[in-house]
């Protein structure tokens, strides 16, 4: 499934998009607000799923290698890191929906 | 076109560092690349004084929808395929090209940045301009497609530095002979500085990659250089200093601060405790993990610390033969006898 499906079939904002959604697809999700949970438990090419809006998430994306993030529940990153994630070529996703059902839909679809 | 915007009104004004990260390296290349760089040189050109019919054979034999035209070298007009319909529909195709030309051409001096052509572009509404030396001689014509293919070429040009940036570094090891050859990195980290957090554990990772390391190796080093980087921002008083460490065999990452130091190293090594401010929590920082994730990633760590005094933390990873770097230990002299 690629994360250009996924952004159709949930109705996802990119908010930034450095490589092309088609050609990526994301090889399981993981869901947390916590960093160093984040650090310690998602996986290469994950979909993280989070609250947190802040520059931080990019670096980490970008460390881990993640496919993209989700930022739920309409929480809007400021300039400097959608900048921050253009330049690091990580894809950003903004949803009016929170980190549980935007789990609970992805593992429906059958991201697990 | 908003970034074309901007770039217009920054004309004229000192480029300052904010600005300067805002400029992504395509619209840098489109001030960097010179007209004269990606312009067509062979240009169909044609007299003022020679028939519509002519233009017509030279349209489509050349393929192309207009041509400059010159007297001499000079520019004089341009001549396109909408006057040709002109001149077709009023049965004259025998009238010189001086009759139908439009004589207020829009043109672009060679030494100009191709972002002038761009901005022409839009501005007239036109694909393709001709392009002049100082003296209004025709040099050249450029289109969108020599900009665009100008534009590629050069980015091609900087993969292929980054490219050759890896292809040296990873030599380094094998390229210097020594007994014990090591790369030291150092990186001050400032307090409380979530906003650049981060920062050095991307540039470690990116150094270790270009210096052949295996992607998980330089994983692995990242995640845990980022848990000590980020201890630094949000626990300590001055921040500190990383230091790292790369020698064929082995990873050595070390972060020393001054204070305000651990009180039970113990308890801190304990998964879930944290000491993190409130600030840092609200960030996603603080989860009682980082010293955890860091332990799992490396093949030892020490913390020195003492309340009121300072951390000293000290990871060392040591490389499986297949993730080794290369390299030259000085071959032992043949005795001299001497």
């Amino acid at each position: 499934m690629t994360l250009e499906e996924i952004i159709t079939r949930l109705g996802l904002t990119p908010l930034t998009s450095p490589r092309p959604a088609a050609s990526i697809v994301p090889s399981a999700g993981y869901a947390s607000d916590l960093f160093s949970c984040v650090m310690a438990g998602a996986q290469h090419g994950n979909l993280w799923i989070t609250l947190q809006a802040h520059a931080n998430i990019i670096a980490i994306a970008a460390l881990l290698e993640l496919s993209a993030i989700i930022i739920t529940e309409n929480a809007q990153p400021d300039a400097a890191t959608l900048q921050k994630a253009s330049e690091q070529g990580v894809t950003l996703l903004s949803t009016r929906l929170s980190n549980y059902e935007i789990a609970g839909r992805l593992w429906e679809m059958g991201l697990r | 076109m908003s970034s074309l915007q901007e770039l217009q009104g920054r004309k004229g004004r000192p480029i300052t560092d904010q600005d300067a990260r805002e400029i992504s390296r395509v619209e840098e290349l489109s001030y960097d690349l010179k007209i004269y760089e990606t312009m067509t040189r062979e240009v169909k050109t044609v007299q003022p004084n020679s028939t519509m019919q002519n233009v017509l054979e030279i349209l489509r034999t050349g393929r192309i929808s207009g041509a400059p035209v010159t007297e001499g070298t000079r520019l004089v007009g341009i001549v396109s395929i909408e006057d040709l319909v002109r001149a077709l529909e009023q049965n004259n195709v025998n009238a010189p090209i001086s009759d139908y030309m439009s004589r207020n051409v829009v043109s672009i001096a060679e030494y100009e940045p191709v972002v002038r052509a761009i901005e022409t572009f839009s501005k007239y509404r036109v694909g393709r301009l001709p392009v002049v030396d100082e003296n209004g001689s025709l040099t050249g014509i450029i289109t969108k497609g020599d900009i665009t293919r100008g534009i590629l070429t050069a980015l091609q040009k900087d993969y292929k530095e980054e490219e050759l940036r890896r292809y040296r570094a990873s030599h380094l090891f094998e390229d210097i002979t020594s007994e014990r050859t090591s790369l030291i990195l150092r990186y001050t980290i400032r307090a409380g500085d979530y906003a650049t957090g981060g920062q050095a554990s991307s540039h470690i990772k990116r150094a270790l990659l270009r210096l052949g390391a295996p992607p998980q190796l330089a994983r692995q080093c990242g995640i845990a250089i980022y848990e000590a980087e980020m201890n630094l921002v949000i626990h300590t008083t001055h921040g500190g200093v990383i230091r790292v460490q790369i020698e064929p065999h082995r990873i050595l990452m070390q972060t020393t601060d001054d204070g305000p130091g651990i009180a039970n190293v113990q308890l801190a090594q304990q998964a879930g405790w944290s000491t993190a401010p409130q600030e840092a929590r609200d960030m996603g920082f603080g989860a009682g993990m980082g010293l955890v994730n860091m332990r799992h990633c490396v093949d030892k760590l020490e913390i020195e610390s003492a309340a009121g005094k300072g951390t000293k933390l000290l990871m060392e990873i040591l490389l499986r033969p297949e993730e080794q770097f290369k390299n030259d230990p000085p071959k032992p002299e043949p005795n001299s006898g001497g």
